[in-house]
């Protein structure tokens, strides 16, 4: 296994995918006895055994291809000299791989290459890890006979044109790495060879510059590339790592394994880690290329305080800054109540940092009103899934997908929001999976390279308890249920309630076509294809969570996977896509105000009892302020000091103008974060945070995965975020003393079920653990519910449907969906300080040509946007991807405005707004909305405040 | 005259439409109406006797007599001389089967071509056509392939591989489906036996290909046709339509309760999708790159499923097998080369054209009986033999017996059957560079030794050619070639230095400095 901590060293690379089989054959190679499994290739049987075939084409990370032919080998009674990469192994086999003969051909080949192939080695990017180079001396090439006058590629262009690599085709060996990793790896089949022959050239797209094509730049090319063709510019422009440290994406839920390769406490670049369990070696444009907001200049670092918003900024020491927010949250609380102070933690955060959020709020703040981002996102989900299954977590491990014969995607959007497991998705479909997408955007999984829904039901936004009653009702009347499973593992009685309510003539596809606008034939052939499986998995986004009816669907859901016996081994299964890197972990670490760690109710006097015992303190049995209670309660004048570690409230949460009062209400406003965020701008305090490469602690993915995060510098504010939050409780009077993050997990561990067993050490040794990890599960738990379900018996919930207030009138006619795009990540804070606004530098608004035509609005035009929340303008695009009376813009940029006109609607059960359907109207303006330039105003004047803490006055 | 209809036969291939058939054929019809004649014209196949294309036919007293080769002008003439009925004309050649070029051949494959009209399916039938589907749709598929084993056909596109055991492979494999794919991309340059088939009786390929399914269990079929023949490709689909409407193709061919069905799919129009894996590639709607073997074709072929994937010659062989038996054809023939050759010869031949042959026969006698020696009258000083990939043989060579074996003992190849003859003007230096060059032009680009390899050969060539240090260039050339055969990936870069290590051995007076 890989080291956490090395030297830097290109990755171990075995020429060959691994094989599954598990017959083993046993052949020799250079007399060396080697049993592997049939189907190896004989080069990565070679590597196994400790001998290195030379090769330039293969990859243990491609399927084989056999065209470098360094890798040739002799293999007694085989005719000529086969290619090992693209040899499988046999039994009894005698394999040569060192002989005069292969060394004259390898040498003969080399020679043929480096014929075309600039030699300015000393001064190339990749000197010092360069495939070809190493080659070149593997085989002794010492002369090149045909010289360098002839024929050659060595006045190819560069292409310059992506922020963050080159391609310099006058280095390229043309040995399709490049493009087969875009094909087989990302899965977006950008990339070809153009021409042939000894024209033949690497292309992106219609040979257009990288930047214009459909390169997504995921950088597998990159990657892949054993030359300084494909090449990071932040490579080019530092020069090789020196070490490399082993740590886990700070971005979306899929939370991908990364070696940071760096040079002292510079990161020179990202590389997935091929070790990675949720990544496998692969990674997306953020999380490879977008670390560059790490260094930003607009990052903070040291403490700010004011007295009031209308302040300036005031740069002090740590111990004023904290100092002054622990007298601050003691004076309120003095003056309101214990009741009257609180905290919210963000998904964004460690484990170990959120677990210690809660903890000071439920011990040194004395109250429970300690809530996470999550609410605004997942929390139908662990109601949803815990009231059915019994625990509130996706049942999948993401490789569960690659045993899936129909995908169902619900209301999400993988290949923007979730890349990397998009990519292991589209492997699995382009071996022939089948897909049903249920989204009421054309998203790219309908139709892309290499993938074609076998059915879309392209339902109205706010439809999908619908929907899902439509599709039980299919399965049921069609009697497509797996009645043996129902029997074996749900309570029986919970299910034929569901099945009368279900089987109910208002719940069928033809009585709901009109309600979801999807054809009733549609939903039935969609139900056919998933009760057939025979392993049919379904994936979800925010798109299902984030409603009226969120909680509801969520039991659907969970409904339609027991119905149909899709819950309990691989290739099945309910999976929420998490939106970011800790959803999962924040709820596990109870965040929200009514659980304590491990899902546990606070009102549970056991639970309490034990966290009691080990935290020394009483803690209320009543759950505290959830985060929309907070600002109810702000501005009703009840709630008065807050302390936010790493959320942006003021531009994620819906109904901003309603979350500016409230914050506008606070007389405390504690905000630890790396920039002067919108929530920030309303702060008292400002405790600079550092980012995931300035600490340690551990995501929790959506997969359950918990996953190391490794301080690969020194922070740049001199703490790391628990080590602030320590401080404030210390000064809060509740005394902390943690020596290291690890020292938290082991808390956690002793505490929590589910976590039993989880240590430092344990994950430097396993990379990660997919809890539950315990004595019973000690390597963790990558399929839940196999035997039985958590909860025991599976509990069939009746899901009925109710539409949502947000329905189109005649002053509202459309309906407003937001999502995201690939470039940026939830607000925007990181990936806007990061090149990736290249290719989203603005949220603009999607209107369908017929609604557009209607309102006389045309491709770029401002747009105003207004719901009964407030209203926002933005610029138009024209595009099928919405249907008709539907609208759609992202929240990447706070001037957007979009969640200005998003509403307090939310989820019955978890309070999760209802970002995904707002009435509005749309109608062609010439200016910003008057939100927009008090926006203007605001910021401008904030940012000068905090221009006047960096220049001091005597400056 | 007008109580008897004639039948007169104009060619309708290629060939003899380049060379005025046409013309001929018009020139007939309106001298017919101004006579008045009674007279049918039929446009057949080729009797691939091309030096004499046009050449038309007659039917006489059951006989069938020859006028060639002839021109529209010379229509009115040959009326006048009463050639309905076999008149004597300058351009008479007395009864077709006696014309000792072709009466010294030995027909199996080739049995109707030139005789029937490509297209009645009656002709077919009349001439023997469907006796052999008509065996094999009675026999277990184990027996059809057993047959074809028997018969020791081996694969005609040029690496002569026994197809009764690729078939046996591909029946032997896994797969709820299978297919047979018959690459008729024809492109060695001097062949053309491919498309004479598909132009002069399609059915009888449409035929092996139907046996073929039914040995080995496929229902579906390509023919991957040269783009380049358009006229072939027309008559292809023609004949594929006829014979669906007969029942001979679709889901039950010949009331055998089995299904074939066949397409043409027009080829991508570059050399080295004849290389079978690439074929299969470019039939998946792919560029046409290489794919490494094992996995053969037999047991991953199209779409990943197992695929016979055979030349139109060893597919237009199969039911003369079947309906005569794998005897009969495995009578013609020498040591392991059995049964037939097609012969193309091309090039500067005085008599250039389809002999189709047992194996055994000498290249001597091909060039000098059948060829006549070069079109110039000048002597042979090489042929190439196999297509561009061929090497170039020595006339010290040419006793060597057309026999698979034999010529791969010289450094030689048989392949598709193609010879195209060079008199001693022939610059071998040119054609060793040529080798490169097409090398060059062609390869796909995949694996080294043929992207680069082939340029630096044509590099080094003009190199040695113009004297820039010859020896060393010389032995470059040499190591080079060493390469690129036993380093490609595939038969285009594994042999295109065949021809010009040829020319190194057996012609090096032409490699050095001019």
């Amino acid at each position: 296994m890989s080291q956490v901590y090395e030297a830097y060293r290109r990755p171990e690379d075995l020429g060959a995918p691994p094989s599954e089989s598990a017959t083993m054959v046993r052949l020799t190679i250079d007399g060396k006895t080697v049993t592997v499994p049939e189907g190896t290739m004989v080069i990565r049987a070679a590597a196994l055994a400790g001998i290195n075939i030379p090769k330039l084409c293969a990859s243990d990370m491609l399927e084989p291809f056999g065209s470098c032919r360094l890798c040739l080998v002799e293999i007694e009674g085989a005719r000529g000299l086969p290619a090992s990469c693209t040899t499988e192994v046999a039994d009894g086999m005698e394999v040569t791989t060192q002989n005069p003969r292969l060394a004259d051909v390898r040498r003969n080949v080399m020679e043929l290459y480096i014929s075309d192939h600039p030699l300015d080695c000393l001064t190339c990017p990749t000197n010092g890890d360069c495939e070809l180079q190493d080659m070149a001396g593997a085989v002794g090439l010492r002369d090149v006979r045909y010289g360098y006058a002839g024929e050659n590629h060595l006045d190819a262009e560069k292409d310059e044109s992506n922020p963050y690599f080159t391609f310099d085709p006058s280095k390229c060996i043309v040995c399709s790495r490049c493009v087969r990793a875009c094909d087989e790896v990302q899965g977006t089949f950008a990339l070809t060879i153009d021409g042939r022959g000894f024209d033949s050239k690497v292309a992106a797209s219609q040979d257009q510059p990288f930047i214009d094509s459909e390169c997504v730049s995921c950088g597998a090319c990159v990657q892949a590339c054993p030359t300084a063709t494909l090449t990071e510019t932040s490579l080019i422009e530092m020069g090789q790592p020196e070490h490399s440290v082993i740590t886990t994406c700070a971005y979306c839920g899929v939370g991908c394994s990364f070696r940071a390769e760096m040079k002292g406490e510079e990161v020179v670049k990202m590389i997935p880690n091929k070790d990675g369990h949720a990544n496998h070696g692969h990674s997306c444009v953020k999380g490879r290329f977008a670390f560059g907001y790490a260094t930003h200049k607009d990052r903070i670092t040291a403490p700010l305080i004011r007295e009031s918003i209308g302040d300036p900024w005031r740069e002090v020491s740590w111990e004023e800054a904290i100092g002054f927010a622990a007298d601050r949250l003691k004076r309120i609380r003095e003056k309101y109540g214990s009741n009257s102070i609180g905290g919210i933690t963000s998904s964004r955060c460690t484990n170990e940092e959120t677990y210690l959020v809660q903890k000071m709020v439920r011990s040194a703040f004395g109250n429970n009103n300690v809530d996470t981002c999550a609410r605004v996102c997942h929390s139908p989900t662990g109601y949803g899934l815990k009231s059915t299954l019994g625990e509130s977590a996706g049942t999948q491990a993401f490789d569960s997908v690659l045993k899936a014969d129909v995908i169902m995607v619900i209301g999400a959007n993988p290949t923007v929001a979730h890349p990397v497991f998009a990519s292991q998705m589209k492997r699995r479909l382009r071996e022939g999976a089948r897909l049903i997408i249920v989204d009421p955007l054309q998203i790219d999984l309908v139709r892309s390279a290499h993938v074609e829904a076998d059915c879309h039901l392209q339902l109205r936004p706010g439809t999908n308890v619908a929907i899902i009653n439509a599709l039980a009702h299919a399965v049921l009347s069609e009697r497509l249920e797996d009645r043996p499973y129902i029997e074996d593992r749900c309570d029986l009685d919970a299910f034929e309630d569901w099945r009368r309510f279900i089987l109910e003539e208002r719940n069928s596809p033809e009585a709901l076509a009109e309600v979801t606008g999807v054809p009733a034939e549609d939903v039935r052939a969609a139900a056919r294809l998933y009760a057939s499986g025979p392993n049919s998995a379904i994936y979800y986004g925010l798109g299902v969570s984030e409603h009226a009816q969120g909680s509801t669907m969520v039991m659907g859901i969970a409904n339609l996977a027991m119905a149909t016996g899709n819950l309990g081994r691989e290739g099945v299964g309910v999976s929420p896509l998490r939106g970011q890197n800790n959803v999962q972990g924040a709820c596990d670490m109870g965040s929200f105000p009514h659980e304590l760690p491990g899902y546990r109710h606070i009102s549970d006097a056991e639970t309490r009892a034990l966290f009691e015992r080990e935290w020394g303190v009483e803690l209320l049995p009543t759950p505290g302020f959830r985060i929309p209670n907070m600002f109810d309660a702000a501005i009703a004048g009840d709630f008065k000091g807050l302390y936010v570690q790493g959320e942006d409230m003021a531009q994620s949460d819906p109904d901003i103008t309603h979350v500016s009062d409230a914050l506008s209400a606070l007389e405390c406003l504690i905000v630890q974060d790396l920039f002067l965020t919108e929530t920030a701008k309303f702060a008292h305090v400002f405790l600079p945070g550092s980012s995931f490469l300035e600490k340690n602690g551990t995501y929790t993915n959506a997969e359950r995965r918990i996953s190391p995060v490794r301080k690969v510098m020194k922070p740049l504010t001199g703490y790391e975020d628990w080590e602030v939050t320590q401080l404030l409780a210390n000064a809060m009077g509740y005394p902390m003393n943690y020596g290291h993050a690890g020292e938290i997990m082991d808390e956690i561990a002793r505490l929590t079920p589910t976590f039993s067993g989880v240590s430092y050490e344990k994950l430097d040794r396993l990379g990660s653990i997919q809890w539950p990890c315990n004595e019973k599960a000690e390597h963790g738990t990558p399929t839940m519910h196999v035997d039985t379900f958590v909860r025991g018996k599976g509990l069939f919930r009746l899901t009925p449907y109710v539409a949502t207030q947000e329905r189109s009138t005649s002053r509202y006619p459309l309906l407003l969906t937001t999502g995201r795009v690939l470039s940026q990540y939830n607000v925007g804070a990181q990936t806007r300080r990061t090149r990736n606004v290249q290719w989203h530098g603005e949220d603009i608004l999607e209107i369908h040509p017929h609604d557009a035509e209607q309102r006389g609005i045309e491709q770029g035009d401002w747009v105003g946007l207004k719901s009964r929340a407030g209203d926002t303008v933005l610029r138009a695009d024209i595009t099928e991807r919405v249907q008709p009376g539907v609208v759609y813009t992202t929240f990447h940029h706070p001037e957007s405005g979009a969640n200005v006109v998003t509403t307090d609607n939310s989820d019955w059960a978890t309070n999760c707004p209802e970002y995904k359907v707002t009435a509005v109207q749309a109608y062609r303006v010439t200016r910003l909305s008057d939100w927009q330039l008090e926006f203007g105003e605001f910021t401008e004047t904030q940012l000068e405040f905090l221009r006047k803490a960096r220049t001091p006055a005597d400056a | 005259m007008a109580d008897k209809a004639h039948e007169v036969f104009v060619p309708r291939d290629t060939t003899a439409r380049s060379m005025g058939a046409d013309d001929v054929a018009a020139a007939i019809a309106a001298e017919i109406a101004r006579r008045g004649e009674s007279v049918t014209v039929v446009r057949n196949g080729s009797r691939g006797l091309y030096w004499l294309e046009p050449m038309i036919e007659v039917e006489a007293g059951g006989v069938r007599h020859a006028y060639g080769p002839v021109e529209a002008a010379d229509v009115p003439a040959l009326f006048d001389a009463g050639f309905l009925a076999g008149g004597e004309h300058g351009l008479g050649l007395g009864p077709t089967e006696e014309i000792p070029w072709l009466a010294k051949q030995s027909r199996l494959t080739f049995a109707r071509v030139g005789i029937t009209d490509p297209l009645s399916l009656d002709d077919y039938q009349a001439h023997g056509g469907y006796a052999g589907l008509a065996r094999a749709v009675d026999m277990p598929r184990d027996e059809i392939v057993e047959i074809v084993t028997e018969s020791g056909l081996r694969g005609r596109g040029g690496a002569a591989f026994p197809t009764g055991i690729k078939w046996r492979t591909v029946l032997n494999a896994e797969g709820a489906q299978k297919y047979v794919t018959c690459n008729a991309d024809e492109g060695d340059s001097g062949t053309y036996a491919d498309r004479m088939i598909m132009e002069s009786d399609p059915f009888v390929l449409i035929e092996g290909m139907t046996i073929a399914g039914l040995a080995v269990g496929a229902t579906m079929g390509y023919v991957y046709l040269r783009a380049e023949y358009p006229l072939a490709i027309r008559i292809m689909n023609e004949a594929i339509r006829i014979a669906e409407e007969a029942g001979l193709l679709g889901n039950n061919v010949m009331d055998s309760g089995q299904a074939f069905h066949l397409e043409v799919r027009e080829a991508a129009g570059a050399y080295i999708c004849g290389e079978e894996t690439s074929m299969l590639e470019s039939l998946e709607g792919k560029r046409g790159m290489i794919r490494f073997r094992p996995p053969l074709p037999a047991i991953k072929g199209l779409f990943g499923a197992p695929t016979v994937v055979n030349n139109v010659i060893t597919l237009a062989s199969v039911p003369i097998i079947l309906a005569e038996g794998a005897e009969h054809y495995r009578d013609y023939g020498t040591g392991r080369s059995r049964g037939t050759l097609t012969v193309q010869l091309a090039g500067n031949v005085k008599r250039g054209g389809l002999v189709e042959i047992g194996f055994g026969h000498t290249l001597r006698e091909l060039l000098e009986d059948f060829g006549g020696g070069t079109a110039t009258g000048r002597p042979i000083r090489a042929v190439q033999a196999g297509g561009p990939l061929g090497a170039y043989v020595h006339p010290s060579q040419f006793d060597t017996p057309l026999d698979y074996e034999a010529f791969e003992e010289f450094g030689g190849m048989i392949g598709h059957g193609g010879l195209v003859v060079f008199d001693d003007t022939v610059d071998m230096g040119e054609q060793a560079r040529f080798a490169m060059e097409f090398c060059a032009i062609e390869s796909c680009g995949k694996c080294t030794p043929c992207r680069i390899g082939a340029v630096r050969g044509v590099e080094v060539i003009d190199r040695i050619l113009s004297g820039v240090d010859e020896s060393d260039n010389l032995l470059l050339l040499r190591d080079l070639c060493d390469t690129m055969v036993a380093g490609s990936l595939c038969a285009l870069g594994g042999m295109a230095p065949f021809p010009v290590i040829s020319v190194l051995d057996h012609f090096p007076e032409d490699l050095r400095a001019r």
